[in-house]
């Protein structure tokens, strides 16, 4: 199977996270259309390490997961918050910090 | 294999961005990032599909299912959904999903038009052994030497984030004001321990 393929399915995973973080409203479901992103970068670092028979893709994909490990712990940490103070959980309502 | 795989993780994705209930969001990635796995299986990289079923599929998503179990994840009227909220919403989301269109473009272009003579290729050979390319060992041996920095840059980055969520997640204290705690509702967790508990326990009971 050609690598090609395996980048466009990245190239595609990629794309649908980006517009589920524009389209979505809640966070945690933002939340996990960025862990799609990094899912999409994962598998083409995946690739490209098959593809030059090198290591170092694979490495990589395995700091991007804890990467991802640490922004889901802060990013839950922060939702768990905002409905601790039983603010809307809705990056809509949630727009002090837009200036 | 790679289709079933490929077409799982891209059904996974779209579950991901289409479901209302963020439950099911949340089991839709967990069927994608196990497609995601069978892809990394095949492109011969054992260890990282291993560590994305562990780490990823179970423990990170289970850490997702707590939370979204904890704040009772609201269904968005789907229709709202679409609509958004009056004419400036529908065009937001209209642009942004003009944008992603573009931006898959680009992507495709970027990764599969220029590069096609580099890119398109059965990649590397490959000889199964216990040391090659891909194994537990292969990986730790490079971990350890040649990305030895970059090994405990993540290491501390790690331990960076969880003091950070025990902070944000804490129950008294941090971005909460105390005010706040005279009209909440009075959980379980508070009868079997006393409210004013400062100590790690309380941010990992508070996770739930």
């Amino acid at each position: 199977m050609s690598i090609g393929w395996y980048l466009a399915v990245s190239a595609i995973v990629f794309a649908l996270g980006a517009a589920g973080v524009m389209v979505r409203r809640n966070p945690l479901v933002v939340l996990l259309c960025l862990e799609l992103m990094l899912n999409g970068a994962n598998l083409s670092l995946v690739a490209f390490s098959r593809m030059w028979g090198n290591g170092d893709g694979q490495i990589f994909a395995l700091i991007v997961m804890t990467v991802a490990a640490c922004e889901v712990c802060i990013g839950l940490g922060m939702v768990v918050a905002i409905y601790r103070r039983k603010l809307p959980i809705d990056v809509d309502e949630l727009r002090e910090l837009q200036g | 294999m790679f289709f079933i795989a490929g077409f799982g993780a891209i059904a996974g994705a779209v579950g991901v961005v289409m479901l209302r209930d963020p439950f099911y969001a949340v089991l839709a990635l967990v069927a994608h990032l196990l497609s995601l796995a069978v892809l990394f299986l095949l492109l011969r990289a054992e260890f990282v599909a291993a560590v994305q079923v562990v780490v990823y599929a179970g423990a990170v998503m289970v850490l997702y299912v707590f939370v979204v179990a904890y704040v009772g994840g609201r269904e968005e009227p789907i229709g709202e959904l679409l609509r958004g909220r009056g004419p400036a919403g529908a065009q937001l989301r209209l642009g942004a999903a003009i944008l992603s269109g573009a931006l898959l473009v680009e992507l495709l272009i970027a990764l599969l038009g220029t590069g096609l003579k580099a890119v398109s290729g059965d990649g590397a050979p490959y000889a199964p052994g216990p040391r090659t390319f891909g194994t537990p060992a292969y990986i730790g041996q490079l971990l350890l030497t040649r990305f030895l920095l970059v090994f405990e840059a993540a290491s501390f980055l790690l331990l960076i984030a969880a003091v950070g969520a025990v902070v944000l997640a804490r129950r008294r204290g941090g971005i909460e004001e105390d005010g706040d705690m005279n009209g909440r509702v009075l959980t379980p967790l508070d009868l079997v321990r006393p409210r004013e508990t400062g100590t790690m326990a309380e941010g990992v009971g508070a996770r739930k």
